[in-house]
């Protein structure tokens, strides 16, 4: 660590101090959160630990005292790091477009040690904002207004969207663009250049339409009438609503739902677990976890908000809207608002990767708001 | 204004407004949850359930048929097959390994195994597929030894209808089977895979009432549609049990009295009740074939035997009814004013204009009363008789007597013979009436037709006082008619009571019984007088029991008991119904078929008169040689069975007719 003592100004934390500042009612509403989860993973598996909730615990643990560690890092190593924890995921990213080539066909994972398979593409999402955070936090107002400034960043975003695409995740990549997007306005890109963007996009969707796979045409189609073909391409989304419809107010009690138990629920335990939430414990229960979801995106608002450094408030605010796309796009998802595009619940579907990235991100969120008097300079350094 | 502080502030109002597009974002989905969750909840609630709960519906066990005496005519029987349920057979190497193993143990040819493989792939991994059926016992237990290493095998016990007396109940009883497209009403039972429906005889007829009503089970399926469990069970209603009035012993008995004949049918008749004790034709065949699937091969032979197995020839076959006839002339012949006494001289042939008639009996009977004319059958008394009486006349007695038309009688195809009159053959014919024709009608001959049944019926009638007898076959079952549908409101008469003896008739009538038989069902009177029935007795009687009787070699053998009856030859003048069915026409078939019929109705005891019987040997020439031997032995096998005579043969003559 280049950091010479004599230069700052406010005096080095020590980590008990750090600890002290951890935000831990954050850190206990995510392992709630978790918790819900781990219990519909349960009663998916027809009241069994086996085969996800085990496994969905152990990953959390590890997950868990992870982000502690995380939390407690100098936010000065991170902003340092950035560019290699991107550049770490990309070349993941990568590695799975090779190691699909070899498995002969299109994946989505790599195998880690054979312990559990692990999607790079689920943490590109946190390490692409936290490179964004980095860019944008040496760049003054009047440099994120010119236009050759916005190139680096587009190109950040466009790379791993393509091999996202390839693969082909439309719903990671969706949220991987919105993340980006939400970056630029955050750092101060001008609105008349978005507003061009979104024309120049309009006029391309009839090319991005053509590019598009049937099944993900299928998924739009389906949208506008699910329940015309009920047993074809309209079944995941009407034996959703049904599900949901079916909880009711306070739902059809734990481990009750006919729907999930006897199968007419697809994926009960990841993508479509919000579903199960809701027949087994109604809009009650679903409530209460909305509630929860946007304490902790309140939460991130706050840290974000609270932050001295642009780099603290980017990758806070960045991290949360990120983590706000995917909540937002998994339950409009679930009840039939948007087309079914594969994509979990975060902390509380079944799926390692998923978890541990959502996990890092919030990781990345209460490092902020430890080291949320540290001033950073444009170059990384503390500043006066 | 400082350049970081404008950064922060922008940031802070464009994050400001993500936390507030957050907030707007999580309330519409909160309301499309409310949405979903309390303004729709009702029907996507009913719609889970419609997901979830199934109902199946349970056959209901087929009603069995018995005999008076309660013997078994149609019952189910346990039928072994071995299925497969193709995810049990995933772990031992797949399907096909499976029934590789399974070939070792019981026949499977290639065709059955192409079949498996097909079904279980198009079927559901959980649904048990059909491998074989009607297993052996042996092969059974080979399969139960072997089951651990045939993963996903197993005997499943399905029910197949069973004729224990096979080919002699046929005509009868019938037999099952598959629905056809056509027997399809919407009764959700038929859809049932396998359901087997009364397709011909007693199990047609009341097949509504044997069938029974079918049960439901609400079970609790997933989404590929496996069982998961059952919420609720309707136990349907077992199929009735429809008894007949038929004596099995009886029936055996005539089956294999009859079944060194080519063609013959006989009718065995209570002739107060109606009650029908055996209705056999020959040949026959195995309605057990049917039960099972009858192959194309065999349907086929069927079809084509010439001797026409597959018709009921006791109510579908159609002769001339020859001599038995005469009875119905001689009574019209009284009804018209024609006294007993009334004589004709028989010189072995009468003219009628240019035509000369003969009598069977070349060189003449002689002079004839009708006493002598029945007793003999001479043909000329009948000539002069009809002649004198007119075919109309002899046509409306013949109606009364049960003749020309259906009786009724609970089995498919039944035919209604023809009593011919001038107005029948200006309609159907478009030409008069010839005086020539009412001559050889009064012999049973020409237009006339009947069934062996219709006979019967009309011996009865003769019989028993002169009621209007209806022949049953089944006793009257409570909630439903004479034709098998089901009735809202049922008089019920109590059952008959089986294999009711001579001590027990003799007791009804002591008691004061309006008949011998306890609650048969009460016939009106036709109108006949009694010396009428009772000079036509006398010679019925005389032809058996007297010495220049037509029959007298076929009196009953029994000390106190005799049979009265009238023989019957009735001349081939053209191919009988039952021929015609056959439709084979070989070269040495025409000989055969172009002999007399041999016919005999008779009755027993002579004294008091219970049973009417009626046979007909199909080109069997002379009915005293063919025909009255055999009904000889079916009278003297009723009264045997129903008590006349004790079971170790006391009272059984050993010498020829008194």
């Amino acid at each position: 660590m280049a950091i010479r003592h004599g230069e700052l100004r406010q005096p080095e934390m020590t980590l008990t101090q750090k600890i002290w500042q951890i935000n831990w009612s954050m850190w206990l509403l995510l392992g709630l959160c978790v918790a819900i989860g781990i219990a519909m993973q349960y009663s998916a598996a027809n009241g069994s630990w086996d085969p996800w909730a085990k496994k969905q615990f152990v990953i959390y643990s590890v997950a868990a005292v992870s982000i502690l560690v995380l939390a407690v890092i100098d936010i000065r190593i991170v902003l340092r790091y950035a560019y290699v924890a991107y550049g770490f995921s990309f070349l993941m990213l990568v590695g799975v477009e090779i190691y699909g080539a070899m498995a002969g066909g299109a994946e989505r994972w790599l195998p880690v040690f054979g312990l559990f398979n692990f999607q790079p593409s689920e943490l590109m999402k946190f390490t692409l904002i936290l490179a964004l955070a980095r860019y944008f936090h040496k760049l003054s107002y009047e440099d994120v207004g010119r236009l050759s400034y916005l190139v680096v960043p587009s190109l950040l975003v466009a790379a791993p969207m393509v091999l996202i695409l390839r693969q082909p995740d439309l719903g990671t990549a969706v949220v991987m663009a919105g993340g980006g997007v939400c970056m630029f306005i955050l750092a101060g890109v001008r609105w008349w250049k978005f507003a061009l963007v979104g024309i120049a996009g309009i006029a391309a969707s009839p090319f991005i339409w053509g590019m598009m796979h049937p099944y993900q045409k299928q998924r739009v189609m389906v949208l506008f009438d699910p329940e015309s073909d009920p047993l074809g391409k309209g079944y995941h989304i009407l034996q959703s609503k049904i599900a949901m419809g079916a909880g009711g107010i306070s739902g059809r009690g734990f481990t009750k739902g006919s729907q999930s138990h006897l199968n007419f629920l697809p994926e009960k335990q990841t993508d479509f677990i919000f579903t199960m939430l809701a027949e087994e414990f109604g809009l009650l229960g679903c409530i209460g976890l909305m509630a929860l979801y946007l304490v902790l995106m309140a939460y991130g608002f706050g840290i974000a908000l609270r932050a001295r450094s642009q780099f603290g408030r980017l990758l806070a605010m960045g991290c949360i809207v990120a983590f706000s796309f995917y909540v937002f796009i998994n339950i409009a998802m679930v009840m039939g608002v948007i087309p079914v595009v594969g994509l979990p619940l975060p902390l509380v579907s079944h799926g390692g990767s998923a978890l541990l990235a959502v996990m890092f991100g919030f990781g990345l969120i209460m490092n902020v708001f430890v080291h949320r008097d540290v001033r950073i300079g444009r170059q990384g350094d503390s500043q006066s | 204004m400082n350049p970081e502080k404008t950064r922060t502030k922008v940031f802070s109002r464009r994050a400001a407004l993500f936390m507030g597009g957050q907030c707007l974002v999580m309330g519409g989905l909160g309301g499309r949850l409310y949405y979903l969750q309390v303004v729709e909840s009702e029907r996507y609630a009913t719609l889970a359930e419609e997901n979830r709960i199934n109902f199946r519906l349970i056959a209901p066990p087929r009603g069995f048929i018995t005999d008076r005496n309660g013997d078994y005519l149609a019952i189910n029987v346990q039928n072994y097959r071995v299925v497969l349920v193709r995810e049990q057979a995933k772990n031992a190497g797949g399907v096909q390994a499976v029934l590789e193993k399974l070939a070792k143990l019981i026949d499977i040819n290639e065709h059955t195994m192409a079949r498996v493989l097909r079904e279980t792939e198009s079927r559901r991994a959980f649904v048990p597929i059909t491998v074989a059926e009607n297993l052996s016992w042996q092969e059974v237990s080979r399969i139960g030894v072997n089951q651990p290493d045939l993963p996903g095998v197993s005997i499943d016990v399905g029910q197949t209808r069973h004729y224990p007396y096979s080919e002699h109940m046929a005509h009868v009883v019938g037999y099952v089977g598959a629905v056809s497209e056509a027997e399809q009403n919407g009764d959700p039972l038929l859809d049932l895979p396998g359901f087997r429906i009364g397709k011909n005889g007693i199990e047609k007829h009341y097949d509504l009432a044997l069938r029974g009503s079918s049960g439901t089970s609400k079970v609790e399926v997933n989404a590929l549609g496996r069982v998961i469990r059952e919420i609720d069970r309707q136990e349907g209603q077992p199929g009735r049990e429809v008894k007949l009035t038929l004596d099995m012993r009886l029936q055996d008995f005539a089956g294999a009295r009859l079944r060194d004949e080519k063609a013959a049918s006989a009718v065995v008749m209570d002739v107060h009740s109606g009650d029908v004790l055996a209705l056999v034709s020959v040949p026959s065949y195995d309605p057990n074939a049917f039960s099972e699937g009858i192959g194309a091969a065999e349907w086929q032979t069927l079809v084509k035997n010439p001797y026409g197995p597959l018709t009921n020839k006791a109510i579908a076959g159609q002769y001339s009814p020859g001599s038995t006839f005469k009875m119905a002339v001689a009574l019209a012949a009284m009804e018209n004013g024609i006294q007993p006494d009334h004589t004709v001289f028989c010189p072995g042939h009468v003219e009628l204009g240019d035509r000369r008639f003969h009598c069977w009996k070349r060189h003449g009977h002689g002079s004839m009363d009708m006493h002598s004319a029945i007793e003999q059958s001479c043909d000329v008394w009948f000539y002069d008789v009809a002649r004198r009486v007119g075919v109309d006349r002899i046509a409306a007695v013949c109606n009364r007597l049960g003749l020309g038309e259906t009786t009724g009688i609970e089995l498919l195809g039944e035919r209604g013979g023809l009593i011919p009159t001038r107005a029948w053959k200006r309609e159907k014919r478009g030409q008069p009436w010839h005086m020539g024709e009412t001559l050889v009608v009064g012999i049973g001959q020409g237009f006339v037709l009947s069934t062996p049944l219709q006979l019967a019926v009309m011996t009865a009638r003769l019989v028993n006082g002169g009621k209007a007898v209806t022949p049953r076959l089944a006793y009257p079952l409570d909630g439903f008619d004479k034709n098998g549908q089901p009735v809202v409101n049922d008089l019920q008469n109590e059952d008959m009571p089986p294999g009711e003896t001579l001590a027990e008739a003799a007791e009804a009538v002591a008691s004061g019984g309006p008949s011998p038989t306890r609650n048969a069902p009460d016939f009106q009177t036709l109108g006949f007088r009694q010396d009428h029935l009772k000079s036509l007795l006398d010679a019925m009687n005389a032809v058996v029991n007297s010495d220049r009787g037509t029959a007298r070699k076929s009196a009953l053998r029994y000390a106190d008991y005799a049979m009265g009856g009238k023989t019957g030859t009735s001349q081939v003048r053209r191919i009988s119904q039952a021929e015609r069915d056959a439709g084979i026409r070989s070269g040495e078939d025409i000989a055969w078929r172009l002999r007399d019929h041999a016919l005999f109705v008779g009755y027993a005891p002579v004294h008091a008169p219970r049973y009417a019987v009626s046979v007909v040997v199909e080109h069997a020439e002379g009915g005293s040689r063919a025909a009255a031997p055999i009904a000889r032995d079916l009278l003297e096998e009723v009264l045997r069975l129903q008590g006349y005579v004790t079971a170790d043969g006391v009272g059984v003559k050993t010498g020829g007719a008194g």
